[in-house]
């Protein structure tokens, strides 16, 4: 699919609803994926990745798709552990399906609607305020494709003061059964004062054909929240997606990310989280696990607007067979950000002569009174280590997965809901075990 | 037990052994010692199978079988113990984790059912009675964050886990106080049975002391150039290496 297919059928939704809020930022954005074009490699910020493949197929998506026809059971196949105690918010296709999804938490906590809803109703300004922010830093026609075609999108509200006791589930599901499918979805997130909430997104596709997940979730923090947030992408090698999360700490509030990639095959993860508060601190972490062709991209930034934040941010990636990843870490510190911490770790483990890892820190400081620091390896398994297990009489294969598990341990720590950590554990492990040479 | 046989072997090309013959027979006690550079540690890499050393020339048996033909796993579930001179930390592998699975790998190889928890930690609440090493120590990563003595005392607690046929203990004395040295070496000591054997590299008498080797041998130049009774470790203790430095590079000379 090309840029002009994609203007064709924007041309023919014009009609709808043009003054509408929703309306308005589906132009803007629309706006800029006409100027900006689709991204190639000669782009600096997708230099090594390549969407030119994913591009390639002819996708069904927005009114093209057929109406959502999932049995509640199908749903089963992406639920995460603990689901019986969550709020789940179900996307098909990358429309919101509230006939599918579950609202555990009682009103006054938490309030979920379809965004055209939202935005008609209560919660007009909040939607006129924060729909669309990640725009102005992601300015890519990829993410304006997301904008462009903004429908069936969801609003979240974690209301004041409410500590959320179950988590939030988001699943997106992609049923690539018929046709080859381009999935859209849109959340926009705000968590108000004093709230606490545990997030997690997590991406299933359905069937052989090809499928893009082209996912946007903005997230709105205000002062004194804490919110937690996880990503795991367990996807087949048909499913290709670019998935950005925008994080805005509004507020002094907290922030803790772990974004988990184990397969699939064209990933770009963008993870912005604008600290735009004094005091905000925002704890990064990732793990890559990738074999066969899979690629994996992980372009982070960490943007201290306001003094006195703290980032810290740890990614880990082992990689074996033809993976290929890319980390890329930006980290901006605006004039006048003083008192700003800011750390950047990237460590990677190559298993094979032919996987490939592109990485770099990328840091802009524009304050004198900060304290930064960033570092990246790039390394095989430590054979002193290796040596070591071996000696007591562990055999090699099992040394070695012993190792790479040690290596994954500390992300693994951060995912704090126990349910969800030894599930990934469990995904990581089978992963090993099966990888074992 | 095991026959070294005329074994040459170097690493990046650089050569260390020049041809080591050693004989060591169930229930004795063997030390090496010789000056820095000898090719003392070298040897017991080469034993334990590190895969950077070439073996370019030579033969060693052990209890029957070619050694040189194991992998390092095979050696040691076989029964041979290498305690390292500088054990590795491995942060986020538990220690006690790491022990059961090394006790049950041996185990199966050896045609043994696996201990359950139950009596795994009843060895091992013996064995660290033994070695007076705390419980909180095993705890944690291998390794990770121990002090000097606390690393050593691990190797031994290891090595008093495994029961093996053949140890070899590379410079254990190094880094041990006084107190932690008599520890370890009374450990050693009592596994000590007519089965089993040790093997000894170290640079000082001190441990020797505790463990009265019946053979000493002094390794220069890749090669065994004395060797004798306990005696001859005292010998050098009070003179130095110089004379048989001297002695040996006449020959060579010659």
């Amino acid at each position: 699919m090309n840029l002009s297919d994609f203007k064709d059928h924007f041309e023919q939704l014009r009609t709808d609803d043009p003054g509408s809020l929703i309306g308005q930022v589906r132009r803007e954005g629309f706006h800029v994926l006409d100027k900006a074009g689709l991204p190639t490699k000669r782009n600096e910020e997708w230099k090594y990745t390549d969407m030119g493949k994913v591009f390639s197929h002819e996708y069904f998506f927005d009114s093209g798709l057929p109406a959502c026809s999932l049995a509640p059971a199908e749903v089963d196949v992406i639920r995460l552990p603990g689901h019986d105690n969550a709020n789940e918010i179900v996307f098909v296709n990358g429309r919101f399906e509230p006939q599918l999804s579950k609202i555990r938490s009682p009103q006054d906590q938490l309030t979920v609607l379809p965004l055209e809803d939202a935005a008609s109703g209560t919660y007009k300004e909040t939607i006129r305020e924060y729909l669309g922010c990640s725009s102005a830093y992601i300015k890519d026609g990829i993410h304006a494709l997301n904008t462009s075609f903004i429908h069936g999108a969801v609003f979240v509200h974690v209301h004041e003061e409410q500590e959320l006791n179950r988590p939030l589930y988001i699943y997106h599901i992609s049923d690539a059964r018929q046709c080859h499918i381009l999935s859209q979805p849109r959340s926009l997130i705000y968590v108000d004062r004093k709230a606490k909430v545990q997030l997690a997104e997590t991406f299933a596709t359905l069937g052989a054909s090809e499928c893009f997940t082209n996912q946007v979730t903005e997230v709105i923090i205000q002062n004194n929240a804490i919110v937690e947030y996880y990503k795991i992408q367990n996807e087949t090698a048909n499913a290709s997606q670019v998935s950005t999360t925008h994080i805005r700490q509004i507020g002094c509030s907290k922030v803790h990310t772990v974004t988990v990639t184990l397969n699939g095959g064209m990933i770009r993860n963008n993870l912005n989280v604008i600290m735009e508060a004094a005091g905000n601190e925002a704890h990064l972490f990732g793990l890559y696990l990738l074999n066969g062709h899979t690629h994996a991209d992980n372009h982070t930034l960490a943007d201290h607007v306001q003094p006195n934040c703290l980032s810290n941010e740890l990614y880990k990636g082992i990689l074996d067979n033809d993976a290929t990843g890319v980390f890329n870490g930006k980290i901006m510190v605006r004039p006048g950000a003083q008192k700003t911490n800011a750390y950047q770790t990237n460590k990677n483990i190559l298993l094979s002569e032919d996987a490939t890892i592109n990485t770099k820190p990328q840091l802009e400081i524009f304050a004198d009174d900060v304290k930064c620091s960033h570092g990246c390896t790039v390394g095989q398994l430590d054979e002193n280590a290796l040596f070591y297990l071996r000696a007591r009489g562990i055999p090699k294969p099992d040394a070695q997965e012993l190792l790479l598990k040690a290596f994954a341990l500390d992300i693994l720590d951060q995912i704090k809901p126990e349910l969800l950590r030894s599930y990934v554990e469990n995904l990581i492990t089978e992963r090993l075990s099966a990888s074992k040479k | 037990m095991l026959s070294i046989t005329n074994i040459h072997a170097s690493i990046e090309g650089k050569q260390i052994l020049n041809g080591i013959n050693l004989s060591i027979k169930a229930g004795e006690v063997h030390a090496i010692m010789g000056p820095n550079g000898s090719g003392k540690s070298t040897l017991a890499s080469v034993l334990a199978g590190r895969e950077e050393y070439e073996v370019t020339e030579g033969s060693v048996t052990f209890l029957e079988k070619d050694l040189l033909e194991m992998a390092p796993e095979d050696r040691a579930r076989e029964g041979l113990f290498l305690a390292f001179q500088y054990p590795v930390e491995i942060p986020g592998v538990s220690t006690t984790n790491f022990i059961k699975a090394a006790v049950n790998e041996k185990r199966e190889y050896q045609g043994e059912e696996p201990l359950d928890a139950v009596s795994f930690m009843k060895l091992m609440k013996a064995k660290m009675a033994m070695l007076q090493i705390d419980q909180s120590l095993l705890s944690r990563s291998i390794n990770e964050g121990f002090s000097g003595g606390e690393k050593k005392r691990n190797e031994i607690f290891q090595m008093a886990m495994l029961e093996p046929r053949l140890m070899i203990l590379d410079e254990m004395d190094s880094g041990l106080d006084i107190d932690a040295l008599r520890i370890v070496a009374n450990g050693i000591h009592k596994l000590r049975n007519e089965h089993n054997a040790i093997l000894i590299i170290t640079h000082y008498q001190r441990l020797l002391d505790y463990l009265q080797p019946d053979f000493v041998h002094v390794l220069y130049n890749g090669r065994i150039v004395k060797s004798g009774t306990k005696e001859l470790a005292l010998e050098l203790e009070e003179n130095g290496y110089d004379m048989i430095k001297g002695e040996a590079d006449l020959i060579t000379a010659e």
